[in-house]
């Protein structure tokens, strides 16, 4: 899987540079030379567009993955546990109550909703037997509804369901330089994932394991609630909601080299970067010159991963 | 020592442990028995700063298990609770690695893997060493979590009934294991059982638990005694000698 991902990703990267309506390709930014149109275009649109894709893949897979670790599930990502929804309506209110509010306000308020998102979904959670491998997501799930709903309401009623409609299916079609740098502090909490690795994969055993070794619970829990938040809220300011990345990509991870984090957490990082770029060639190449929007894609390459993993995982247990 | 001073724990206003004063923790193996209800979890769990006392105080070494940093409790005691279900996908070497994390918090020196190395030897875990944990039978499963806290390489060993669900040879090979540990490695070990022979053959000391209180605490000698265990079970046991070990005859 390393050769695979080492291999994949540059390819990808440079693929996605050159692919797109107008004419870039290394010949069009020689000829034009540096002040050309094809060189204006690659640092304008292309660099952060395939920038993007990778940091967004390789940060909401490692958002998954700390979930599962908190949960100890996993069949849980931000997506399923309502951290999502809470963060949408987090942006829904700043566009009701401050529309001109700067995008990094809006990243803050979301990142502040996802938080609380985390924190009842937790709370909620902690009545449910950590056996109960399937009740744990569809809680989530079922509180993500709820928050959803609302959201819903309160936009038909301000007529703001084209706004809410922009988040929900993500795409990275109006990632330009200036609206995408963002997504850097999705970085920033992957770093802080990296540094922490051991720390969550001591979480994920259990508080009567974590607390036999002399680790803070609470705190390193808090840790990854926050990393939780921001990569969640960073993604969805930039290019939206992506369904099913956080639950497929650790998964894989997982079966393959298990879930030690500091083992894994590169392959996770990796091949979500690498699943995001792949999606997002898709969805531009698939009806060029039109675009599907990137969520559409990842949605059905995504649930077909997922419902292999299921069945899969469902013919191993005892 | 580990030392409780009135330790009180009630749920629902009726104590699992009421005002027990103990101390623990001798050289070699003490044996906690005692019917189910009678608090051995609780005593644990309190011991292992995993459940605040209601009242009374905890101590182990004359560190205050309340107040006290949470990585040095770490590095004088270890507990294993009961029924360890670990969803992560981790190898044995995985576990018996993260044992090292309250010296190292992540990094391991050449000691620490030297410790993993031991830890791993001593439980004949060599050839499971790469295998998850899923991958593998009860009783290797409950071996690697015993060489994780052998790695921890503390001075008390604290372990909640680490012979549930294995068959004969498996819980006996746990207590013979268990037994080295105490006079090899001069580990102090408390574990929790419900087999009184168990106790009774392998143990130095018992403490007997009901309601809450403590019963009897002593050798083998005065607390396998018919009407000890009277008091404890509410059941006649028959104790007979056999190979000079006292066994509790109770099966009809």
């Amino acid at each position: 899987m390393g050769v695979l991902i080492g291999v994949a990703l540059p390819v990808l990267a440079v693929a996605s540079l050159f692919i797109g309506v107008s004419d870039v390709t290394p010949a069009s930014i020689v000829a034009g030379g540096p002040d050309g149109d094809a060189a204006y275009l690659l640092l304008v649109s292309r660099v952060p567009r395939t920038v993007s894709a990778i940091l967004v893949g390789a940060s909401l897979a490692i958002a998954g993955l700390i979930m599962q670790m908190l949960v100890r599930n996993r069949f849980v990502e931000p997506g399923t546990a309502g951290v999502t929804e809470f963060a949408t309506l987090g942006m829904l209110i700043t566009l009701v109550f401050w529309p001109g509010m700067p995008v990094f306000g809006k990243m803050g308020v979301a990142a502040v909703f996802g938080l609380v998102g985390t924190w009842v979904f937790l709370r909620v959670i902690r009545q449910v037997p950590v056996r109960q491998l399937v009740l744990v997501p569809l809680v989530g799930i079922m509180l993500g509804g709820i928050v959803g709903a609302v959201t819903g309401f309160i936009a038909y009623r301000l007529d703001l369901l084209q706004s809410l409609s922009q988040w929900s299916l993500g795409s990275f079609a109006t990632i330009m330089q200036g609206r995408y740098e963002y997504v850097w502090i999705a970085a920033v909490m992957v770093v802080v994932a990296w540094v922490a690795a051991d720390r969550f994969s001591v979480i994920g055993m259990g508080e009567e394991f974590a607390t036999n070794l002399g680790l803070d619970y609470r705190r390193v829990v808090a840790i990854g609630m926050v990393v939780i938040a921001v990569i969640t809220s960073a993604v969805l300011v930039t290019a939206g909601m992506i369904p099913f990345l956080g639950l497929v990509v650790p998964n894989i991870v997982s079966l393959i080299i298990g879930d030690n984090v500091r083992r894994s957490i590169p392959w996770v990082a990796g091949l979500g970067a690498v699943f995001v770029l792949a999606c997002d060639i898709v969805a531009r190449t698939l009806r060029f010159p039109y675009e599907i929007p990137l969520g559409v894609v990842v949605g059905v390459v995504g649930a077909g991963l997922f419902l292999w993993l299921l069945l899969r995982r469902g013919s191993r247990a005892h | 020592m580990i030392a409780l001073d009135g330790a009180t724990k009630r749920y629902n206003g009726q104590a699992v442990l009421d005002d027990v004063s103990l101390e623990l923790g001798d050289v070699g193996v003490t044996a906690l028995i005692g019917p189910n209800g009678a608090g051995k979890s609780t005593l644990f769990g309190l011991v292992g700063r995993l459940i605040r006392p209601d009242a009374g105080s905890v101590h182990v070494d004359g560190l205050d298990v309340a107040v006290a940093p949470s990585r040095e409790l770490a590095r004088t005691l270890a507990v294993l609770r009961q029924d360890n279900h670990i969803a992560a996908r981790l190898t044995v070497h995985d576990l018996v690695e993260f044992g090292r994390f309250p010296h190292s918090g992540g990094r391991l020196t050449i000691e620490d893997r030297e410790h993993i190395d031991r830890a791993i030897a001593y439980l004949d875990l060599d050839d499971f060493r790469g295998r998850f944990l899923d991958e593998l039978s009860g009783g290797q499963r409950q071996r690697a979590f015993i060489a994780m806290v052998l790695a921890q390489d503390t001075k008390y060993l604290l372990l909640d009934e680490p012979l549930n669900n294995l068959d004969l040879r498996h819980a006996v090979d746990i207590m013979r294991l268990l037994r080295r540990a105490a006079d090899e490695l001069g580990k102090r070990v408390v574990v929790v059982m419900h087999d009184i022979n168990f106790a009774s053959v392998h143990a130095d000391r018992i403490v007997a638990l009901r309601d809450g209180r403590v019963i009897a605490h002593g050798t083998p000698a005065e607390v396998m005694r018919p009407d000890v265990l009277a008091a404890v079970y509410d059941v006649d046991i028959d104790v007979r000698e056999v190979d000079g070990a006292l066994l509790g005859y109770y099966y009809r």
